[in-house]
């Protein structure tokens, strides 16, 4: 009988008349496609098109093709669900894998235009006049109080300013990203760039390793199911907790980190025991209700002396009712994560079937908290495959204050969406904990292409602004109006508040 | 730290006013009556700052987190009355004895410490502790011992006086966690449904027999042998010394010994795409 029925989905092809025949790809491919026997020979059912031996082959003699076998045409049966069928029919396993949801499910940002003005109002040119990006995360005051400072002057009254707020200069954070699922070196580089960009990075539930505690001050420490790594010193070295409760790829599911990923670096920052798995449980077990919730947020403003505490959920059907919810038990700030958010691992099933859109999560949670008049007790928080500055404005006017970005944070560092991240062999040293792997990404060169990204996008949001005529972020903020829709139905805009081109 | 003015407005029914202290040499005492958590931790932690080693906490009616956030191994911190929710959460070294019943999550997320209660707990008590110990006079509630962990000489301990209802050490993943069944008001099994469910790591002694039934599939059950013994007399001798409790009869009976199979319970569950 044959041994598998599923057929490699890449075509390796190497130009033998260009090889030096110097072995690099061998070298570099950390899922072992090549050997070597006088050249190099490829095993394509191995390659996953990560691309890592095309960047570095010196004689740019490889090629990864799409190995593309006739199949009968069946369009009820595409190739991937015939192909899961007979995977799971040779291992009785659970499908598992890595990144966002890849599904041809409607883009809801690529049907959204902005507005720009035109002769009766002037707009602004950034590059000469202010743009301010300057973001304020966290719980605002109801109300402003003046008092006077005693001097002849005026301040504003205790807890009636920003005080507790955490100031961004701009509007985009990394997204949590747990040290276990991503190398140390990932850490440090969204550690070095979020204190460059005077932004936040998150540590996931993997705790936050010693490495990181100079960069503390730019750093969320997350509370996941698990508690791993969480203790009094942890909670209160960080410039913000975050509660985890669900993840977009994975709404409901708990997390497990497999005992080959625990290594000792990591075992001491999660504080458990090498080479056993880190289970993380579906739900946090003394949170069945927003009054838990409560209960939980405000153990850990106890513990930490008030410092933020914001709270991270999956976006899904009821996901309106579910942030006035945490907004009303004390959260500082919503983390709403959309069906398209990355994962280091996740059922298959799950990653491509469950939760909704972020545009759709974002505008009916802003909506709602603005009914209910608590839209200034939280920040929003948009995540969910941000893929570029026109999606990061577009959730700004969908209702976000400050968009998350994690997929994309890894692209630039060279990830190329292969979905390999939970095999633990990441060719680009990223999703995994293989020192030879690892030593791959240098922090200081990950720091500065991080920060390009988010600069780049920055000034890019300064011109849609300066397009708008609008002269800071705050200006945009919820306004949904410079949005239009083309091409989404009657309901779909109304859900959004959005009219359609035209109107 | 002070309270924000848009945080000042009554909360609960409570009026934020300082609680009345008592200050004698090391030991300091509050009367909790009608004061609200936020202000008597306040008060706890005020007075530990300020150099009190125990700190005796009065007419306490459910107010919660006592002895979160509070600095030092060293101090002791007495409670008269029910003691809240997630009473020592979070805790890192004191001592925190409550002469009554606690309500839920008891040690949640504890790092390091002593909890004794002199009466009955309720349910998630030790959610994802890693260290200290907790012990309980009399019965427990569901999910006890959820997620209990362990690291390196970080080990919890955590005794059950009384009878626990399910989910008792569901996910364990280290430390030692104990049922004795002996001082109980429960008219039931030792221990509900569910026990151990999803372990991957640490111990559950549970005094007299278990029927395998109520125990999850990653649970091996056994007579507890000499080395278990070994291993839980000290524990047994140290609740018997905070409830004054008697050792013979306690350890007369023979204890079921309940250990996960597997380290890694879902290595198998998947197939990598």
């Amino acid at each position: 009988m044959p041994t598998s029925l599923v057929q490699p989905e890449f075509k390796v092809h190497i130009d033998y008349d260009k090889c030096h025949k110097c072995g690099r790809c061998v070298q570099q491919c950390g899922w072992n496609v090549y050997s070597f026997a006088e050249r190099p020979v490829p095993e394509d059912a191995k390659c996953r098109a990560c691309h890592r031996c095309v960047t570095y082959c010196p004689a740019h003699c490889i090629t990864i093709k799409k190995h593309e076998l006739a199949m009968r045409e069946n369009a009820a049966w595409p190739s991937a669900l015939r192909q899961g069928v007979w995977r799971q029919a040779e291992t009785g396993g659970v499908m598992l894998t890595g990144m966002g949801n890849d599904q041809p499910y409607l883009s809801i940002f690529d049907h959204l235009v902005l507005d720009a003005c035109q002769v009766t109002n002037p707009s602004i040119d950034p590059l000469r006049e202010p743009m301010e990006l300057r973001t304020h995360f966290g719980r605002k005051p109801d109300n402003v109080q003046v008092e006077s400072d005693g001097e002849g002057g005026f301040r504003l009254a205790e807890g009636t300013s920003t005080e507790r707020t955490i100031a961004l200069s701009t509007p985009i954070i990394f997204s949590p990203m747990s040290y276990g699922s991503v190398s140390l070196n990932v850490h440090r580089s969204l550690a070095m760039a979020a204190e460059r960009c005077g932004i936040l990075m998150n540590t996931g539930e993997g705790g936050l390793h010693a490495d990181l505690y100079p960069y503390a001050d730019h750093v969320i420490v997350q509370v996941a199911s698990g508690r791993f790594g969480v203790d009094p010193e942890y909670l209160n070295r960080g410039a913000a907790v975050e509660i985890k409760i669900g993840q977009g790829a994975k709404p409901g599911i708990g997390g497990h980190l497999p005992g080959e990923k625990i290594d000792q670096a990591v075992s001491e920052t999660r504080m458990i025991p090498q080479g056993t798995d880190a289970i993380s449980p579906a739900p946090h077990h003394d949170i069945y209700s927003i009054e838990d919730l409560r209960q939980l947020i405000y153990a850990i403003k106890e513990a930490t002396g008030y410092k933020p505490v914001g709270v991270k959920i999956a976006a899904v059907h009821n996901v309106a009712a579910i942030a006035s919810g945490i907004v009303r038990a004390g959260a500082d700030y919503v983390y709403l994560d959309g069906f398209r958010g990355g994962t280091g691992a996740a059922p298959k099933i799950i990653r491509d079937h469950v939760g909704i859109p972020i545009e759709i999560a974002l505008a009916v949670v802003d909506q709602r908290l603005r009914e209910e008049g608590i839209r200034n007790h939280a920040s929003i928080v948009a995540a969910g495959a941000i893929r570029s500055s026109a999606d990061l404005a577009k959730a700004i006017a969908l209702g976000a204050d400050v968009v998350a970005i994690g997929s994309a944070a890894l692209m630039a560092l060279g990830c190329h969406l292969c979905q390999g991240c939970h095999t633990g062999s990441c060719s680009w040293g990223l999703t995994t904990q293989k020192p030879e792997l690892t030593r791959r990404l240098d922090p200081e060169w990950g720091a500065e292409r991080l920060s390009n990204l988010v600069g780049a996008w920055s000034h890019e949001l300064q011109e849609i602004l300066g397009a708008l005529g609008v002269n800071a972020v705050e200006s945009l903020r919820g306004s949904r109006d410079r949005l239009r829709a083309i091409g989404l139905d009657e309901q779909t805009c109304a859900i959004l508040g959005v009219k359609p081109a035209g109107l | 730290m002070a309270v924000a003015a848009h945080d000042s407005k009554p909360i609960e029914g409570y009026l934020p006013i300082d609680p009345p202290v008592t200050v004698d040499g090391e030991r300091v005492t509050i009367d909790a009556r009608g004061v609200y958590y936020r202000t008597l931790n306040e008060a706890v932690r005020r007075s530990v700052t300020g150099g009190a080693t125990e700190v005796v906490l009065e007419n306490v009616n459910g107010q919660r987190y006592i002895g979160t956030g509070v600095p030092g191994a060293g101090v002791r911190i007495v409670v008269r009355g029910t003691a809240g929710q997630d009473t020592a959460m979070f805790m890192d070294g004191p001592t925190v004895e409550v002469f009554g019943n606690a309500q839920d999550g008891v040690g949640n997320t504890m790092n390091a410490g002593r909890v004794v209660v002199h009466g009955d707990a309720g349910d998630v008590l030790g959610y994802g502790m890693r260290g200290g110990t907790v012990l309980i006079k009399g019965d427990v509630g569901y999910r006890v011992g959820i997620h209990m962990k362990a690291y390196e000489r970080q080990v919890p301990v955590m005794v059950c006086g009384g009878k626990a209802r399910d989910f008792f050490g569901e996910y364990m993943a280290g430390g030692m966690l104990v049922l004795l069944g002996v001082d109980s008001r429960i008219d039931g099994p030792v221990v509900g449904a569910h026990t151990g469910t999803g372990m991957h790591g640490g111990v559950i002694y549970v005094r007299g027999e278990v029927e395998p039934w109520r125990c999850g599939a990653e649970v091996g059950v056994s007579a507890a042998d000499d080395q278990d013994m070994a291993r839980l007399v000290p524990v047994l001798e140290e609740y018997c010394a905070a409830f004054g409790a008697d050792i013979e009869a306690i350890s007369a009976s023979s204890f079921t010994k309940l250990a996960p199979v597997s380290h890694r319970p879902y290595g198998r569950l998947y197939t990598y795409l």
